[in-house]
């Protein structure tokens, strides 16, 4: 059966079957091979960013662009409407009548869930808060797919800040199809929620909780490293406990395996320190580049281009 | 012995019993039912001996009927009610609350930050999930958290 997305938001990876996401993978392998096609032939995208962001923004721009589309919006509510108090749905009820697919990202978490049920047009969410960032899922997906040649039967480390950290979520969530075995490295108070969790265990699968980066290495087919974010911290005094934690070294990779790959969402702090840069086994930069193909896919999937 | 316990709370004529509630889920049960507002004569016992639960409580409130939003209300709070309608001192309706696989519009979501605390006019939305344990949780279809029963908040 052909799969189509054709008019489907994306706000949570869970909204796609493991069967549509690796549809979605296949796509952006295409886009990689070939990143200018014009599909798009000027249609409008708005791009909505209601909180600054670097490398999101700019990699739906330049994926659009790629595209042959055209990108309306804003990268701040500085000077908009919002700012004189317009709601977000009639926000984007205005914009959805101008342009074919609205890319949003907006701190406010359900944000994004509620604007596809208000917008006329698809919606993908570019990150809502502190809730979900499924165009970062689908990205790390692609670059896990690619280093180690599938998505099926691979021992995932997630290190850092894995109480916060969305990216963390929505990537066991989504790993969860795909029989991983996790290893789950945070400090104490910055452990995984047992909501998330949950999920592990009702898939039956396997997980272990470490302390010692480096205990968990040797096995790693992936290590997925995280910034302890200092802005989810209502405390200061609790980021600075644990702001240090992990920090992995060169030397600390010497028994990883030979596929293993150091992946990232960035921005990074000094969880990774630029001496892991020059080591083939760090993807992260590379990791960055593959969201532009990963948005290339998702808006021509969406538009039904593809 | 039966006589004695009508003694403790008379019949009713017309309106509501609500039954089988857990003994201190009585006043949350009469909050979030308005019943502390209304001026209909409202009866309620708590900590009443009871075969099924050891102790119950209940109310009965003359004249009112509820709407199936409120069973809804006290599905949340007290799954094991009963509810039993009265019309001239004799029961014309009786059910056990069932809990709803889904509330919209009563409950506020616990997390300030969601799309409904933060935006005017966007409904609440929930799926009803049971722990294990038997624990309620409501889980937002916006922002994806859980709204557990000791955070409960009714619109």
């Amino acid at each position: 059966m052909s799969i189509s997305l054709k008019n489907r938001s994306l706000i949570s990876i869970s909204d796609y079957t493991p069967e549509e996401i690796c549809h979605v993978l296949d796509i952006a392998e295409d886009f990689e091979k070939n990143p200018h096609q014009n599909l798009l032939n000027g249609r409008i995208i708005a791009s909505l960013f209601f909180e600054p962001s670097t490398r999101t923004r700019l990699s739906f721009e330049t994926a659009i662009q790629l595209l042959g589309g055209n990108v309306i919006g804003f990268s701040s509510t500085a000077g908009t409407s919002v700012q004189k108090g317009e709601s977000l749905a009639d926000t984007i009820t205005m914009v959805a009548s101008y342009a074919d697919l609205i890319v949003m990202r907006n701190p406010i978490e359900g944000s994004a869930r509620f604007a596809s049920e208000v917008s006329k047009v698809p919606v993908i969410n570019a990150g809502d808060g502190a809730n979900q960032h499924p165009t970062q899922c689908m990205l790390d997906l692609y670059s896990i797919r690619k280093t180690q040649g599938t998505l099926e039967n691979l021992e995932i480390t997630l290190v850092g800040d894995l109480k916060y950290g969305r990216t963390v979520h929505s990537l066991v969530e989504a790993m969860c199809n795909f029989n991983a075995k996790f290893n789950l490295v945070s400090p104490v108070e910055l452990k995984l929620p047992s909501v998330v969790k949950q999920h592990i265990k009702d898939k039956n699968l396997e997980y272990h909780q470490y302390t010692d980066l480096e205990e968990a290495i040797p096995h790693s087919d992936i290590i997925y490293m995280t910034r302890i974010q200092r802005e989810r911290f209502p405390d200061p005094e609790e980021y600075e406990k644990v702001k240090n934690s992990y920090v992995l070294r060169n030397a600390m990779l010497a028994n990883s395996k030979p596929n293993c790959r150091v992946l990232h969402p960035l921005p990074r702090v000094n969880e990774i320190h630029v001496d892991v840069d020059a080591n083939p086994k760090a993807y992260y930069f590379q990791q960055a580049q593959n969201g532009v193909y990963a948005r290339e896919a998702l808006i021509a999937t969406i538009l039904g281009l593809k | 012995m039966e006589k004695r316990k009508e003694l403790i709370v008379s019949a009713i004529e017309n309106g509501t019993v609500i039954d089988h509630i857990p003994a201190d889920k009585v006043f949350q049960v009469v909050k979030i039912l308005g019943l502390d507002k209304v001026n209909n004569p409202v009866y309620f016992g708590i900590n009443v001996e009871s075969k099924k639960y050891g102790t119950k409580g209940f109310i009965k409130v003359s004249n009112k009927y509820f709407e199936p939003e409120d069973y809804n209300k006290i599905g949340l709070v007290a799954p094991t009610a009963s509810i039993i309608e009265i019309k001239d001192f004799e029961v014309i309706k009786k059910q056990t609350v069932t809990l709803p696989e889904s509330i919209e519009h009563i409950v506020k979501c616990f997390n300030p930050n969601c799309v409904t605390n933060k935006e005017h006019d966007v409904p609440t939305k929930f799926t009803v999930i049971k722990d294990a344990e038997g624990n309620i949780k409501l889980h937002c279809h916006y922002c994806e958290k859980n709204t557990t029963q000791d955070k409960l908040e009714f619109i």
